[in-house]
């Protein structure tokens, strides 16, 4: 049966068409794959199809009905429930209420049951694996917790279709396990699920259908089954399936540019930080790409963050050159010649209002002047040398970074730190959203700076990038080192290894054990 | 598949972290002293009070200090609800005022107009705070600094630029505003009761839900499918309803609409409401906390009062100090929330 | 494809214009108010009451400034009224000890709350709005508490001069604001500290990863800030005769809010137009002086002033991105 039909979508931006004549077709009980690169048109047919926005034509049919949502709210009347990337809840408000926000059970005089609404909201959760005390904060639960919520909320609402964008992006693996348990129940039930996700393995492992969306159109619609990976890969990216396979998966070139004997750039010395780091120490050496491994929350960003003085630490040590570091604040940081590049890009990266030029030339001020007055053709210089090194795609330096792809965002984001002409360059998840062409020079970046003589720590959630960048990977888990891979262990299979011995859990049952039924 | 992983006994510790006790605890306790410390500090105030100065534990005092407390009691209700969506109202102050001369200049028909028409006057104002805010996604700070202006150029424009005072003519209507029920001014009791039903709106009503999800985070709220502008245009027009209100029951007790009062009085009002837990930031807070609050600076003022010589300019630069305190205690309490 | 961009065209047009109405927008009314006057109103263009409009501006354009480099950093004072009465009050305290030692005094009491206001913002982390809130109602309290809650009048003649004597033709005041508008709109174009405010506004965040003294900045600023609300309190002393610390600089924060807003500096932070700010500031007065002019009666004036505001933040605000 068919549940929900798209018929020739478009939508328009000034400047973009962002869906050129989509369609698709859901159906009841089927697991939909919707894969594009960033800027394919995802998010915009999400929300057309949600009620965020209307379409500039074309229709809409649910349940053999044409629709058009007002709101998100109208979509959802309908049983139109989405679960977006970050955990859409009201963390300030306990887990019960958010459960139930909007439809809160009443009693016979109108007002709130709140006993009642605690007692069903536990209940509720316990079937996503949430065991905690329903009237805790939101907020305080961990992110894969939270997540759930949101899930099971949009199950409570008795939703017909469920679309989920990027659900699996915050969740450690044990959690993606639920997450399939849940998804896999809601396909026997008849409901049909839009699954957004850039990691291939899910697709194959969860969805029986795909679409495939790139610049605004509909290249492929069909089973996943029948469809080879790489040409899944090569009709999203518009690229030639040769030509992806010729490349690989990264840009890296894979050869090691550490000179095992020289002294390390960077020292570091038994972190702690309350709870989240215990003693962590490694080093890095000129030349060296260290990576740094392990799950979501293992503390590999708050390592990152530590190191460049940006995280509160009760002990440890930090020795650029074999100097120590004054003082554990950012300032003394860049000021040693660390630069760091922060995971959230927008929020903590680059500052979207301001040019390329102002961004690329902010950490070097002070050289960039005289006596407090700055000197624009000295940033002029500068401006022009890393927007011609880093390929910098903008309209001109003053241009505001704001407007500008993920990737030259990022890439003005590196430019800014290499104008620090900084020593250590940490990286944490530096391809993350962006596109294939970016990434890729990125990753070749990374290697010419390591052979150039920087130290580099990256951080990546993708293992291929980790173990290819990186001559050396140190494994974390709980905040602790538990095992460093060199030389010939860099592998796949090693990485996980580590991070599952380190693990005295009981194994979860493979996830091929409950849906063969 | 009867069975999903959901039945799977271990699903549960994966989700759930380890050290989960401990946070729900330090959750619950710094939670609380976040939602009761003002009531604390009043209680500790009182204390002091009434052992430093014999007349502040006489029936009338407690009387004196519950009628001036009523007005600000209103408008600190009002404040509540916008800041817990996340705004601020900075016209209440001229509202106040507004209401008071409206209160006055109506009470020549009667007891009922004298309260319905600063009641219709300010109402309307909010409305149009509310229609601004929601559907403009202007800065509350600023519609409302707006409004301030406008609602005080009205207040003058009715009353030959603030020259004129009107009397209030209705007798029923300062019997009101000076007369008690059990010892104690009618207004008090009116309030009372406001303050209950304001109280039972926030905690036990879907739009007190909405309230507080609106301020929590906003763009998640419309998505969950909360009415967000329909909420943010009420508490804007109960935040103007309850201003004219107190104006209203200003002018009872004065027996005249004053055109000078009220300056400052909506900053009073973030003060007492800050003062008793609400955030700022919005998404959370309490009407207990605002009637501490309101109350905590009331005691302070009669204190004050009462040491007699004291300047009663002291009143502020104390005021000031207390805001500042517990802003800053709150801010560190929030802090150690979101670490655990 | 030539449909299409006749179909996209009025659509740029209309961004365009809604490009240029905030940052210009304020420039075009302070024109056509101009022109309207000086066909409409009697001796517009007099001396005399150019003369008087540009004292009656200064102090407002003093405190603005500050404002605007504290709304750069998407903070905001609601202080700085109370700062100016502070000064006030402190100015006859120390007119004994001559001008300077007086000025002096004012001054650094006004970076003291700055000071005291940066802290809590930086440092702390409050929100400015409840952060400058309690020297808001503190200050002016103090300043009462300091003068006795008593109008002091001031003979000095030094002082005096500041307030009502001319230099080439122009009153002390006048020239006064005039350097300080030319000082920060140096600091905020050309110094590292100007660039630096503006990326803190724009993401503070980012700026700390980047090593930017992100603490020393925001209090430098609300010092800033602070001291130009100093410098205008002294010279509304010097220029009304007398210090009154329960009437000097009361909501002055609105008409510096409102001058900032005006003049097309977002409240979101990240850009600071100053000769915007000053704009905005000179438009306000012209509107005002344009309606008792034309015998309409304070309360129009609020209510026009309200209006106003609301057409320039409408105008201004953010539009939401796609």
């Amino acid at each position: 049966m068919t549940l929900l039909e798209v018929v020739d979508v478009r939508k328009a931006f000034p400047g973009v068409r962002a869906l050129d004549d989509v369609s698709f077709t859901l159906r009841a009980g089927q697991v939909h794959a919707l894969v594009g690169e960033n800027g394919a048109g995802k998010s915009t047919l999400i929300k057309v199809l949600t009620g965020v926005y209307q379409p500039d034509g074309g229709e809409v049919r649910y349940r053999d009905e044409q629709v058009t949502f007002a709101t998100p709210m109208d979509a959802q009347r309908a049983g139109i429930s989405t679960i977006y990337q970050e955990v859409n809840l009201i963390p300030l408000m306990s887990v019960a209420h958010n459960l139930f926000l909007g439809r809160e059970p009443r009693n016979r005089f109108g007002l709130l049951d709140e006993d009642r609404m605690n007692r069903e909201a536990s209940e509720i959760l316990l079937r996503y694996g949430v065991t905690t005390d329903v009237r805790r904060q939101l907020g305080t639960l961990a992110l894969g917790a939270q997540q759930m919520v949101a899930l099971a909320r949009a199950v409570m609402i008795d939703a017909k279709v469920v679309i989920m964008d990027e659900p699996t992006s915050s969740l450690e693996p044990r959690e993606v396990e639920t997450l399939f348990g849940v998804i896999r129940h809601l396909h026997a039930q008849g409901i049909g699920i839009i699954y957004v996700s850039h990691r291939l393995d899910e697709l194959y492992q969860i969805c029986d259908a795909v679409t495939i969306l790139r610049d605004g159109k509909v290249v492929h619609t069909g089973t996943l089954a029948g469809l080879e990976r790489i040409r899944l890969v090569s009709l999203m990216l518009g690229r030639d399936m040769a030509e992806v396979r010729r490349e690989g998966a990264t840009a890296f070139s894979g050869e090691m540019t550490g000179d095992v004997h020289a002294a390390p750039v960077l020292r570091v010395i038994d972190l702690n930080s309350r709870r989240k780091l215990h003693d962590i120490s490694f080093d890095v050496r000129p030349g060296e790409v260290v990576g740094l491994g392990g799950l979501l929350g293992a503390g590999r960003s708050e390592t990152i963050k530590a190191i460049g003085g940006a995280y509160p630490l009760d002990g440890g040590d930090v020795q650029v050159d074999g100097k120590d570091l004054k003082r554990p604040t950012t300032v003394a940081a860049v000021k040693a010649g660390i630069a760091i590049q922060p995971e959230d890009r927008k929020a903590e990266g680059i500052v979207a209002g301001l040019s390329v030029r102002e961004n690329i030339a902010l950490a070097v001020l002070p050289r960039m002047s005289k006596l407090g007055i700055v000197s624009d053709s000295r940033i002029d210089a500068i401006v022009q040398k890393y927007m011609t090194r880093l390929r910098i795609k903008a309209s001109s330096p003053n241009q505001l970074v704001g407007d500008l792809s993920g990737g030259n965002q990022q890439k003005v984001l590196l430019a800014r730190l290499l104008a620090t002409a900084p020593k250590v360059l940490l990286l944490d998840e530096p391809t993350r959203g962006i596109d294939v062409g970016a990434k890729a020079e990125v990753q070749s970046l990374i290697d010419e700076l390591a052979s150039e003589g920087l130290g580099v720590v990256l951080v990546s959630s993708d293992a291929e990038e980790l173990i290819e960048g990186a001559d050396r990977v140190v494994v974390l888990r709980d905040g602790v080192v538990v095992g460093t891979l060199t030389g010939t262990e860099v592998t796949t299979e090693d990485l996980l290894e580590t991070i599952a011995s380190a693990a005295p859990e009981k194994n979860s049952p493979a996830p091929e054990d409950q849906y063969e039924h | 598949m009867t069975q999903g992983i959901m039945s799977d006994p271990e699903a549960p510790a994966a989700v759930v972290a380890a050290d989960v006790r401990r946070a729900e605890r330090t959750d619950r306790i710094v939670g609380r002293i976040q939602r009761q410390g003002a009531l604390a500090v009043l209680v500790a105030v009182v204390i002091i009070a009434a052992i430093a100065f014999p007349n502040f534990r006489s029936f009338d005092n407690t009387a004196t200090i519950l009628v001036a407390a009523a007005p600000p009691m209103l408008i600190a209700l009002g404040m509540t609800f916008v800041i817990i969506t996340g705004g601020i109202d900075l016209s209440v102050g001229s509202l106040y005022v507004l209401g008071g001369v409206v209160s006055a200049y109506a009470s020549q028909w009667g007891l009922l107009p004298a309260f319905l028409a600063p009641l219709a006057v300010c109402g309307v104002i909010g409305v149009a705070n509310g229609l601004l805010i929601a559907y403009t996604r202007m800065a509350p700070f600023i519609v409302t600094l707006a409004a301030l202006l406008g609602a005080r150029g009205l207040m003058r424009a009715i009353s030959d630029e603030g020259s004129t005072t009107y009397l209030v003519k209705n007798s029923t209507f300062r019997t009101f505003g000076s007369g008690s029920f059990l010892g104690i001014g009618y207004p008090v009791w009116l309030v009372a009761v406001i303050v209950l039903i304001g109280i039972v709106m926030l905690s036990r009503t879907r739009f007190g839900r909405a309230a507080y999800a609106v301020g929590g985070n906003q763009d998640a709220a419309s998505l969950m499918g909360v009415p967000v502008r329909r909420t943010q245009i009420w508490v804007y027009v109960i935040s103007g309803l309850l201003a004219g209100l107190a104006g209203g029951i200003n002018a009872a007790k004065l027996g005249s609409g004053v055109t000078v009062l009220g300056t400052g009085m909506e900053l009073d009002a973030i003060a007492a409401v800050v003062i008793g837990g609400t955030l700022l930031t919005g998404g959370a807070g309490t009407i207990a906390g605002t009637i501490a609050g309101v109350l905590l600076l009331g005691v302070i003022q009669n204190m004050i009062n009462q040491v007699g010589n004291l300047n009663s300019s002291y009143q502020q630069v104390i005021s000031g100090a207390f805001l500042a305190v517990v802003v800053v205690a709150q801010t560190y309490l929030a802090r150690m929330r979101r670490v655990t | 494809m030539s449909t299409e961009a006749v179909a996209t065209r009025p659509a740029i047009d209309m961004a365009r214009i809604r490009a240029w109405l905030p940052a210009y927008g304020v420039y075009a009314a302070i024109a056509l108010l101009v022109l309207y006057n000086i066909a409409f109103t009697p001796n517009f263009l007099a001396w005399s009451n150019v003369r008087i409009q540009l004292i009656q501006v200064a102090p407002i354009v003093i405190v603005a400034l500050g404002m605007a480099l504290v709304i750069g950093t998407e903070g905001i004072d609601l202080s700085v009224g109370s700062v100016m009465a502070l000064a006030a009050a402190l100015i006859p305290l120390y007119l004994g000890y001559g001008v300077v030692a007086a000025i002096a005094v004012s001054l650094i009491a006004g970076a003291a709350v700055g000071v005291v206001n940066g802290t809590l913002v930086a440092k702390v982390g409050l929100q400015p709005i409840v952060a400058t809130l309690a020297l808001f109602v503190g200050g002016r309290g103090l300043a009462l508490v300091i003068s006795g809650g008593q109008l002091k009048d001031v003979r000095n003649p030094d002082l005096l001069f500041l307030g009502s004597g001319d230099l080439v033709g122009l009153p002390v005041l006048v020239w006064t604001a005039a350097a300080l508008v030319l000082i920060i709109a140096f600091v905020v174009r050309r110094t590292v500290f100007g660039r630096r405010l503006l990326a803190i506004g724009g993401n503070r965040a980012s700026s700390e990863l980047a090593g930017l003294p992100v603490r020393r900045v925001l209090i430098t600023v609300y010092i800033v800030c602070s001291v130009l609300a100093s410098i205008a309190g002294i010279l509304a002393v010097a220029r009304i005769q007398s210090s009154d610390a329960s009437a000097v600089g009361l909501l002055i924060e609105l008409s510096a809010i409102t001058a900032v807003v005006v003049g097309g500096t977002p409240l979101t932070g990240g850009k600071v137009r100053v000769l915007g700010t000053v704009a905005g500031a000179l438009l306000m007065q012209l509107v005002i002086a344009t309606m008792i002019k034309h015998n309409l009666r304070p309360s129009t004036t609020e209510m026009v002033q309200a209006v106003i505001i609301l057409i320039a933040v409408y105008v201004a605000r953010e539009r939401k991105t796609r």
